[in-house]
């Protein structure tokens, strides 16, 4: 018979809403220590210690099948509760309130804010895609251990541009300087995959599986 | 927001080709248990500083696609950079398996050409960014005998009378997200990527280029970023039979002013 007492581990969910690759996602949170499930049940967000929400493809499409899944109240209820949350890429955009992306569309106004795309004044390629580096700025949590101005993993071709600069917790040069990371109280959400980010991105998802562990 | 500069480091990607679940004509790494692994294979260019990984399938059968599925679904658990997929990639079906099993980007080439369409499908449905649309181009004269290149098909075996500079200015518009450039005139020469086609088409369209076919020393990749505006370099035997590691490519490449990711 086991006696000891076993604490129980947070259950970490990645939303899965038909947008991009979740494996990866799953799989980096797995290598960084953290356990995570892939799940479309709307019960299962709700219920979770922590949400990842991960997101390629068009703004438009994620909401819409964010929606349809009836993931956005689980979210959003989840994001309210103050549980710690993790945004990648879209899932960071969708947190604006609007984005400019092929015509304007509605996000879910969590970060009063919009989705704007890359000047194309500035003759750069779009989408700004592979490494660059992240400078921090205010709350550090997510990057604790990670040498400021580190290379991370972009490829998108809108960013955010919140109302409340206080938010940015990591910002980026592409022709102009946007907002690649950000963090409010629990919630955290990042421009570049940190899951494609090779050593640092997988100390991003450790940080943050810490997070987890420290408001269960 | 305000101006910045740019700092985003140029890409080195290797590229391997399998066949069945087998690196063609393996590797010479010292340390593998198995260099015809295409996993053991990623992981290695993955510990030496590899910006990406590229598999491209040569296997002949389609009704084996279950094979690189596999591979692919065990890279994504070592891996954590990005890795295209191509070859044999014919519809949405194909992209959604493969990017499912852990692929963040897929590459097409023939069926592209068979029906233009299919780009602009896969791209709204999967978005621009894992949409990556391989152009093989060779030499051929336009009709004012000016210099001009000739779009390949089926692993650069077909012509098809579609010039290349057209075709990637609808395949940008089309919503490809990235295009990867192989040089038929350069492709094992050891010669150097064919710069002029790689700034022609870098001056073209406004999507990142992956400069491929020909490079036999770490100046041609310079050559390749500096001359030729390519985003990525593509590399295969350079790096496969050790003549240099991606690590030390960088470092050549960081001391003459090219940003890299070291």
């Amino acid at each position: 018979m086991n006696l000891s007492v076993h604490a129980k581990s947070p259950t970490v969910v990645v939303v899965d809403y038909g947008m991009g690759n979740l494996r990866s996602a799953q799989k980096g949170l797995e290598k960084a220590g953290v356990k995570a499930v892939i799940t479309s049940d709307p019960a299962a967000v709700q219920s979770a210690d922590a949400v990842v929400l991960p997101g390629v493809g068009a703004f438009q499409d994620c909401m819409a099948n964010l929606a349809e899944a009836g993931l956005v109240a689980p979210v959003m209820g989840a994001i309210e509760q103050g549980k710690p949350f993790l945004g990648i890429c879209l899932g960071m955009q969708l947190l604006m309130t609007i984005s400019e992306e092929f015509g304007v569309h509605r996000g879910l106004d969590i970060i009063p804010g919009r989705v704007v795309r890359f000047d194309p004044d500035t003759r750069l390629k779009v989408p700004h895609m592979g490494w660059n580096r992240v400078h921090y700025s205010g709350d550090s949590r997510l990057f604790e251990g990670i040498e400021d101005g580190s290379f991370f993993y972009f490829v998108h071709s809108y960013y955010v541009a919140p109302e409340d600069g206080s938010v940015v917790c990591g910002w980026t040069d592409y022709g102009e300087r946007f907002c690649s990371a950000i963090a409010r109280d629990n919630l955290f959400a990042t421009q570049f995959h940190p899951e494609k980010s090779h050593n640092h991105g997988l100390k991003v998802l450790q940080n943050f599986g810490r997070i987890v562990s420290e408001c269960s | 927001m305000s101006p910045g500069k740019d700092e985003l480091a140029r890409r080195i990607i290797p590229c391997l080709d399998v066949t069945e679940g087998r690196v063609v004509k393996g590797v010479q790494f010292v340390d593998l248990i198995d260099a015809g692994d295409p996993v053991e294979v990623a992981a290695a260019y993955n510990e030496q500083g590899a910006d990406e990984v590229t598999f491209l399938d040569i296997t002949a059968s389609s009704d084996k696609r279950e094979i690189i599925l596999d591979v692919v679904r065990r890279t994504a658990e070592t891996v954590f950079i990005p890795l295209t997929v191509g070859g044999g990639v014919r519809n949405l079906e194909n992209i959604r398996d493969l990017l499912k099993a852990g692929a963040d980007k897929v590459s097409i080439n023939t069926a592209a050409v068979d029906r233009p369409e299919f780009v602009s499908e896969a791209s709204k449905r999967f978005g621009s960014q894992c949409i990556v649309v391989a152009i093989d181009a060779k030499r051929t004269s336009g009709p004012d005998g000016s210099l001009a290149w000739e779009v390949y098909i089926h692993g650069g075996r077909t012509p098809t009378g579609i010039d290349v500079v057209q075709w990637a200015a609808r395949m940008e518009e089309y919503g490809a997200g990235e295009f990867m450039l192989t040089s038929m005139d350069k492709d094992g020469t050891k010669d150097g990527y064919d710069i002029e086609l790689t700034r022609t088409i870098s001056d073209t369209v406004n999507i990142p280029i992956i400069a491929s076919g020909g490079v036999g020393t770490l100046h041609h990749m310079y050559e390749g970023f500096v001359d030729g505006g390519a985003s990525a370099v593509l590399a295969a035997s350079i790096f496969h039979f050790k003549e240099y590691t991606v690590g030390e490519a960088k470092e050549y490449l960081q001391s003459r002013g090219v940003p890299m990711r070291l």
